[in-house]
C-alpha cells in the first residue's frame, strides 16, 4: 500500500515535471525541471528494486548529463538574467505542499508497522543480473547500440558543420 | 525472408548511391559523410528486416531513422531542408517513442521481447488488455515510418525538403525494413484485432494520399503522396491471411522499390542545381528535349498506375487478390476506385511530358554513366517483375512457411 502510494506520487510528480519542462519559457527553467524528471524516475526505479539502475539514473543523468545541458544553457543565453521576486507558482502550492509532504511523512510514520523490509540487493536488480542480461542474453543489441551512437555522432557533426561552398571542382557533365 | 529483404535494400542503396554522385556534384554538397550515413542506415535496415526481437528491431529502426534524419538536411543552403530535418526528427522521434512504448507494454504483457515468445504467449490464449495496447502503439510507431495515413502528415513536406536521392532512399529502404517488420509484428505474432486497424489505415491512406495528389504542383510532393497511396495498398495486404498476404508484402515492396527510385533518379537529375525544376510545368516538352529520359519515366509512371506488361500491375493484383480471398470486398473495391482516381495524376505528368510544350527553355545536363546504370538496374526491375513474375512470387512464398509455424 505504501509502496503503491509512494510509486503514484512519484509518477505524478515525474509527470508534472515533464509537463512544466515543456509550458517553462525560460530554458534554465525547463532543464531544472527535467532535474525534477531525472530524480523522480530514480526514485521510480529504486522502488521497482532497480537500485543500480536508479544509482546510474542520478549519477549520469540527473547528475553528469544535466550539469552538461546547465552549462550549455549557460553559454548560449549568457546576460540573459532576469529577477523575479519568487514565482507565483511558488506561492501557491508552497504551504499547501509542505503541509502535505508533513502529513504524508506522519502518516508513513504512523503506518510504519504494516510495512516490511528489503534489504539492499535483495530484489534482482543488482549489477551481476544487469550485467548477465546486458553482455550475455542481450548482447547483439547491446553492441549494435555503438553503430547507433556512431551515426548519431556523425548527424550532429554533419548539421554542425558551417555550411560552406564547397571549392568549384565541377566535372564535365 | 531475411535474405530477401537484404538484397532489397542493397539494391535500393547501391541503386541511390549511383544517382548520388552526379546529384551532390551538382549541388555542390561535401559529401564525405553522406555516403557512409547512407551505408550505416542501409545496415540498420538490414538488421531490422531479419531481427526477431523486438529490442534489435528498436535500435536498428533508430539507426535507420537517425540517418535519414540527417540526411533529410543534406541540402545546408536550403531553408527547407532544414525544416524538413527538424520536421522528420521531432515526429520520427515521436513515433519511435509510440513504438518503444508498445515494446514496454508487450514486454509487460507476456515477459519476453523476442517475437517467437510472444507470439506463444499470444497463441496460449493471453489476450490482456495490455497486448491490445502494446500492439496498437507498436502499430502507430510503425505507420508512421512507412507514412500510412493517419500518420502521414510529415511525408509531403519532408519530401519536398530533402535531397531528391535521399527520398529515393527513404521512401523505399526504410519502408521496406519496416514492412518487413510489420510482417513479424502482424503475422508472426499473429496480433489480436488486426483487421480492424489495417481496414482502417488502408482505406484512409489510399484515399487521402490519392486524393491529395491530385491538386499537387510540385512533383516531389506528388510522389510523397503517391507513396502514401502506395503504403494503402500494401497494407490492404495485411489484412489477408498469410499463406496470400506474406508474398504480396514481399513483391510489393519490391516493385515499389524499383519504380519509385527510378523515378526519384529522373526527378533528381532534372531538379538541377539547387532544386530549382522540381514542378510539373517544368517536365513540359520532356519528350522532345530528352526523349530517353522521358520514355524512362513514362515506364515508372506506368508501373505505378499498375499498367499490364510493368510490375505495378502484379503487385496490385497480388495485393487485392489476397485481399478478396480473405472476404474483404469492401477494401478491395475503394482499392480499385482509388487506382482509378491514381492514375488520373500520374497520367497528367505523362501528358505534360509528352503533349505540351515547355515554354522556357530548361537546361537538361547530359546523364553521366552512374545514372544511366542506376535507371537501367530499375527499369530492368521493373519490367522484369511485369513480365515474369512467378519466380520472384515463388521465392517470396518460401518465406510464408518461416513466419507462420
Amino acid at each position: 500500500m505504501l509502496h503503491l502510494s509512494l510509486f503514484l506520487i512519484f509518477g505524478a510528480i515525474c509527470i508534472t515535471g515533464a509537463i512544466n519542462l515543456l509550458v517553462q519559457r525560460h530554458p534554465i527553467n525547463s532543464a531544472l525541471s527535467l532535474v525534477v524528471v531525472m530524480g523522480s524516475l530514480a526514485v521510480e526505479y529504486l522502488l521497482l528494486g532497480a537500485e543500480f539502475v536508479a544509482a546510474v539514473q542520478v549519477i549520469v543523468y540527473a547528475g553528469a548529463v544535466m550539469v552538461l545541458f546547465v552549462f550549455v544553457i549557460m553559454l548560449l543565453n549568457a546576460g540573459e538574467e532576469e529577477q523575479t521576486s519568487g514565482s507565483r507558482v511558488a506561492i501557491l502550492f508552497g504551504i499547501p505542499g509542505m503541509i502535505i509532504g508533513s502529513v504524508l511523512l506522519a502518516w508513513v510514520l504512523v503506518a510504519r508497522s504494516g510495512t516490511g523490509e528489503v534489504a539492499l540487493g535483495a530484489l534482482p536488480g543488482s549489477p551481476r543480473s544487469i550485467a548477465r542480461l546486458l553482455f550475455r542474453d542481450f548482447l547483439l543489441p547491446f553492441e549494435v547500440t555503438s553503430v547507433l551512437v556512431l551515426i548519431a555522432i556523425m548527424g550532429a557533426v554533419v548539421l554542425a558543420a558551417r555550411p560552406e561552398a564547397v571549392e568549384h571542382t565541377k566535372k564535365e557533365g | 525472408m531475411c535474405l530477401r529483404f537484404h538484397i532489397l535494400i542493397t539494391a535500393i542503396t547501391a541503386v541511390v548511391i549511383l544517382m548520388s554522385y552526379e546529384y551532390m556534384a551538382t549541388q555542390q554538397i561535401r559529401a564525405g559523410e553522406y555516403y557512409s550515413l547512407i551505408l550505416l542506415g542501409a545496415v540498420g535496415m538490414c538488421l531490422m528486416s531479419s531481427a526477431v526481437e523486438l529490442v534489435l528491431i528498436f535500435i536498428a529502426l533508430e539507426i535507420s531513422s537517425i540517418s535519414t534524419y540527417v540526411l533529410a538536411g543534406f541540402r545546408r543552403r536550403a531553408a527547407i531542408s532544414s525544416e524538413a530535418s527538424v520536421k522528420y526528427f521531432l515526429l520520427g522521434s515521436f513515433a519511435t517513442a509510440f513504438f518503444l512504448y508498445g515494446v514496454a507494454l508487450m514486454f509487460g504483457a507476456t515477459g519476453s521481447t523476442g517475437i517467437s515468445v510472444i507470439a506463444q504467449s499470444l497463441r496460449a490464449g493471453n489476450t490482456s488488455t495490455l497486448a491490445f495496447a502494446g500492439i496498437a502503439l507498436m502499430f502507430v510507431g510503425l505507420g508512421f515510418k512507412v507514412a500510412a495515413a493517419p500518420f502521414h502528415i510529415w511525408t509531403p513536406d519532408v519530401y519536398e525538403g530533402a535531397p531528391a536521392p535521399v527520398v529515393a532512399l527513404m521512401s523505399t529502404g526504410p519502408k521496406a525494413a519496416v514492412f518487413a517488420v510489420l510482417l513479424r509484428v502482424l503475422f508472426e505474432i499473429n496480433a489480436p484485432g488486426r483487421l480492424g486497424l489495417i481496414w482502417v489505415t488502408a482505406a484512409l491512406s489510399m484515399t487521402l494520399g490519392n486524393l491529395s495528389a491530385l491538386v499537387q504542383h510540385n512533383v516531389k510532393r506528388l510522389l510523397a503522396y503517391s507513396s502514401i497511396a502506395h503504403a494503402g495498398y500494401l497494407m490492404m495486404a495485411y489484412a489477408a491471411l498469410p499463406a496470400n498476404g506474406i508474398p504480396a508484402v514481399m513483391f510489393y515492396t519490391a516493385t515499389y522499390a524499383a519504380m519509385n527510385v527510378g523515378a526519384f533518379a529522373i526527378v533528381s537529375h532534372l531538379a538541377g542545381a539547387g532544386e530549382r525544376y522540381v514542378t510539373i510545368e517544368d517536365y513540359a516538352g520532356l519528350g522532345r528535349r530528352s526523349p530517353l529520359l522521358a520514355a524512362a519515366l513514362s515506364i515508372f509512371l506506368l508501373s505505378l498506375i499498375g499498367i499490364p506488361m510493368t510490375g505495378g500491375f502484379f503487385a496490385k493484383f497480388y495485393v487485392f487478390s489476397a485481399a478478396f480471398q480473405n472476404s474483404l470486398t469492401g477494401l478491395v473495391i475503394i482499392g480499385v476506385l482509388n487506382s482509378a482516381i491514381g492514375a488520373y495524376y500520374y497520367l497528367r505528368l505523362l501528358v505534360v511530358m509528352y503533349m505540351k510544350e515547355g515554354g522556357q527553355e530548361i537546361p537538361i545536363a547530359p546523364t553521366p554513366l552512374a545514372l544511366h546504370a542506376a535507371l537501367a538496374i530499375s527499369i530492368a526491375a521493373t519490367l522484369y517483375l511485369g513480365i515474369l513474375p512467378g519466380r520472384v512470387i515463388e521465392f517470396a512464398s518460401r518465406s510464408v512457411r518461416d513466419l507462420t509455424q
